[in-house]
């Protein structure tokens, strides 16, 4: 039942998907994966994707940091609010980042249409993940070495750096995972921002759905095909850094 | 036993009046498929179709899109029984499916039911100075225009674009660096004509290539611009059809859609008539230079030679000054 | 210890700049023109129908996905099959995809022309540019939820409660329903949560499927794009609060059903 089920909604649509792609040969793939343009919003979005990834590890770590061991009024709101771009549709959250930092900015700041506004969108949809993946290993996380580590006369900084980062790499780099996938992904919130500029501000998923609605389904199976493929090897990656962080854990 | 019998004949004579009353809105329903613009037009037009004989039981679906978009959805299975777009290949690639009849573009106006021409759109004051196809490309001027590839009046912008080069005594390598230079100052490409008016309309870019008829529109729901034709431009011609399968009331729509009284409509509306009765009394300029899509070679050749998405010169265009 | 307060207000900081006033910045738009306004907008026949198919897509979806999430969880965690690793990849799948990609292999697989296009083609189904690609297509996107929620549960709660009511003479259904269940239950529920919260929120999937029909396939999400692309600011901005409220629900119910799986 479980299979046929999968079948059914997943496998089936990628399958024929993946035939799409290669209905014109293994020279028609190339020739529409090497296409500039392509190459264009593929390049984009990997390179957006690793910015927003590296932003998200410093960033989610540290919000995480602030939400475990500080202290201050407002603390369970602020909590709840981090899983606000898991609730709020893309649509709603690229609108309102339009209206807030585009032309029409009441703070001034219109980065609409440029390369930051899909920084920034995409920043908005992967906050959450380092976040929840750190917090609960952070909340664990026994506080006895770290005492012990600073009645032997180790800073602050070096406790950070040598008694608490690595417990908590392999978490960062599975939250750092997720928000990879997920920005290489990422449609809605980014579409109505970046102006959508081919070679500039084109990411893969709106290249995909400009061939889709053009005249070239079998390009854009192509280059989702693609897509499909760097995403699993980054995360295959990804994977096999943490296991080889975490190899200690077993002894 | 009285009561009963009363009830009975009450719900028997209710039952039946609802009966009636349902067969008589059961009537038929047509999906229309069209470009992004003409949805405020239909919202006038279709009404006034269901108030004449023709029209009478008659129900809307309506989907609008860009209009290559549009036209690839209809392929891919989406109910079309009336399809309008912005430009000729978008109804002749259906026909080969056997979606449109090939005889679409045989009536007295080749299949098309409205015109326009492409038009400059500039904010209020017009602080750029921009008359012609030459201000488009001096420095500092920012452009907006949707993507050709999945807009139909993207295709048009071009093309007005490119056969202003050629009017002008350029030769075809010098219109195509005209555009490599037009593009270069284009800063955002929508998926539609109607998208690029948003942008436009939300505070970016100095003029908007497009549609007379979206920037009239667009004046008309208080968007702060004013529009220019200029007077070397094309002349947008729409097609619209019923698909061979559809009601026969589809082919009734179509054929009302082309008498004076929708026509004025249509003119209400922003779009130029094509009955020329019509046009005569509607206030629309005449630019000096104006041509047909003929002029560039007619949309076969233009289709293949400058929008093919494998090989298509727009591709490189795009390419040369995005500088990717 | 100044460092502990620059670490607060940065973190504050960006999260207030990133979420906080951009939320604000929704509802001050909604309720610009007047609470009238915005009502009306609301209330118009399309967005409420919008309003309507996203419900009734979330609630053939939601439920799919929960029975398909539990069983598919209990042979993860409890099964013996090759290729698990393999199963558990294929459900963690739609994570990865970008939502475009997912409608367009449905648009491959069941348009016209497609895979199964002329066989549905010759009975009259239509399921692209209709509910069934709606749902199809939204229940691609939210399917790893439950799993992922309710797998993790399954493998720390162990076998040995089911294996001692077994022993006491308890069939396969009755184990399931008064041992594992009421065990998985936080998880699964915070998986439907979550599964929800996708559902509402889906755009990129339904946005290549539904075919831009007015007032027939369009979802919510959908209706505030054409509603912002008609010059409907307001409209657009309505709808997503009614979004939004929906999802600070969805917010507040992940917040206490996280807490209780917790535990």
């Amino acid at each position: 039942m479980v299979t046929g089920y999968l079948s059914v909604i997943v496998l089936l649509p990628l399958a024929a998907l993946v035939w799409e792609a290669h209905k014109g040969g293994l020279s028609g793939f190339w020739k529409t994966i090497t296409a500039p343009e392509a190459v264009a919003a593929i390049e984009l979005t990997l390179v957006v994707s690793v910015v927003v990834a590296l932003i998200n590890a410093i960033a989610g770590t540290a919000i995480a940091w602030v939400l475990v061991r500080d202290k201050f009024a407002g603390k369970s709101f602020v909590n709840t609010l981090i899983d606000l771009p898991f609730a709020l549709p893309t649509i709603v959250a690229g609108l309102t980042l339009l209206a807030l930092y585009g032309p029409v900015s009441p703070v001034g700041i219109n980065v609409a249409f440029t390369r930051i506004s899909v920084v920034m969108a995409l920043l908005f949809v992967t906050l959450p993940f380092v976040v929840r993946t750190v917090q609960p290993v952070l909340t664990e996380l026994d506080r006895e070495m770290e005492q012990a580590a600073a009645s032997l006369g180790a800073n602050r900084f070096a406790i950070f750096r040598r008694v608490v980062f690595p417990n908590l790499l392999p978490a960062i780099l599975s939250g750092v995972a997720l928000a990879f996938a997920r920005a290489v992904g990422e449609f809605g919130s980014v579409v109505l921002i970046s102006g959508n500029l081919p070679f500039k501000t084109e990411v893969a998923s709106v290249y995909i759905f400009s061939q889709v609605e053009s005249d070239d389904p079998g390009g854009a199976a192509a280059v989702s095909v693609l897509l499909l493929v760097i995403s699993f090897i980054a995360l295959l990656a990804i994977g096999a850094v943490r296991r080889y962080a975490t190899r200690h854990d077993a002894e | 036993m009285h009561r009963i019998r009363r009830v009975g004949v009450i719900l028997f004579v209710g039952g039946t009046l609802a009966g009636a009353a349902a067969a008589a809105t059961s009537g038929t329903n047509l999906a229309l498929v069209a470009y992004s613009t003409p949805k405020s037009a239909y919202s006038q037009l279709i009404p006034a179709f269901q108030k004449t004989a023709a029209g009478k039981d008659v129900t809307f679906s309506q989907s609008y899109g860009g209009s290559g978009t549009q036209s690839q959805l209809v392929l891919r299975g989406l109910k079309a029984d009336v399809a309008m777009f912005s430009l000729y290949p978008d109804m002749q690639r259906l026909v080969k499916p056997g979606i449109i009849a090939a005889n679409w573009n045989k009536d007295k106006y080749h299949g098309m039911v409205t015109d326009s021409v492409v038009a400059f759109s500039v904010r209020p004051g017009n602080p750029k100075h921009i008359k012609s196809w030459n201000d488009l490309t001096k420095p500092g001027v920012e452009v907006i225009t949707p993507n050709p590839f999945t807009s139909g009046g993207a295709r048009w912008n071009v093309m007005a674009a490119y056969g202003a080069q050629l009017k002008a005594g350029k030769s075809s390598k010098q219109g195509y660096d005209y555009l490599v230079k037009l593009f270069k100052n284009v800063s955002v490409q929508d998926k539609s004509a109607r998208e690029s008016l948003n942008t436009f309309a939300s505070g970016k870019g100095d003029v908007l290539i497009g549609y007379e008829n979206e920037a009239i529109f667009a004046k008309k729901n208080g968007v702060q611009l004013q529009y220019i034709v200029p007077s070397s431009t094309i002349l947008i011609e729409n097609p619209l059809a019923a698909a061979k399968s559809a009601p026969s009331q589809a082919k009734a729509f179509v054929k009302w859609l082309k008498t004076p009284a929708a026509q004025k409509i249509w003119a209400e509306n922003g779009y130029r008539p094509v009955v020329p009765s019509v046009l005569k009394h509607a206030k629309f300029s005449k630019p000096a230079k104006l041509f047909k899509i003929g002029y560039v070679g007619g949309w076969n050749v233009v289709s293949k030679k400058w929008f093919d998405r494998q090989n298509g010169l727009m591709l490189k265009v795009e390419q040369q000054a995005q500088g990717g | 210890m100044p460092s502990r307060y620059l670490l607060r207000f940065s973190a504050l900081g960006y999260l207030a700049m990133l979420l906080l006033i951009p939320l604000g910045m929704v509802f001050y738009r909604a309720f610009e023109h007047g609470f009238s306004a915005a009502w009306d907008a609301v209330t118009s026949p399309d967005a409420v129908h919008a309003l309507w198919l996203t419900l009734l897509v979330t609630l053939i979806a939601v439920p799919l996905n929960t029975v398909f999430g539990i069983t598919c969880s209990l042979l993860i965690v409890r099964g013996h099959l090759r290729g698990k690793g393999i199963l558990n990849a294929l459900v963690d799948l739609p994570l990865a995809l970008s939502p475009i990609v997912v409608g367009l292999s449905l648009l491959i697989l069941y348009g016209r022309g497609g895979w199964l296009g002329p066989w549905l083609n010759d009975h009259g189904i239509q399921v692209v540019f209709a509910l069934p690609g709606l749902v199809l297509a939204t229940v691609f996107v939210s399917l790893p939820f439950v799993v992922r929620e309710v797998v993790p549960v399954l493998r720390e709660i162990g076998t040995e409660q089911e294996q001692a009511a077994s022993t006491l003479g308890a069939s396969a259904v009755q184990i399931f329903r008064r041992v594992t269940l009421p065990a998985i239950r936080w998880g699964v529920v915070y998986g439907i949560v979550l599964t929800t919260a996708r559902c509402l929120g889906e755009f990129g999937a339904v946005s290549v499927v539904s075919g831009n029909i007015e007032g027939k396939t369009e979802t919510m999400t959908l209706y505030v794009e054409n509603q912002y692309q008609g010059f409907n600011t307001s409209g657009a901005y309505a709808a997503s609060v009614v979004l939004a409220l929906l999802s600070v629900v969805t917010l507040v119910a992940m917040t206490l059903f996280r807490r209780k799986e917790e535990i």
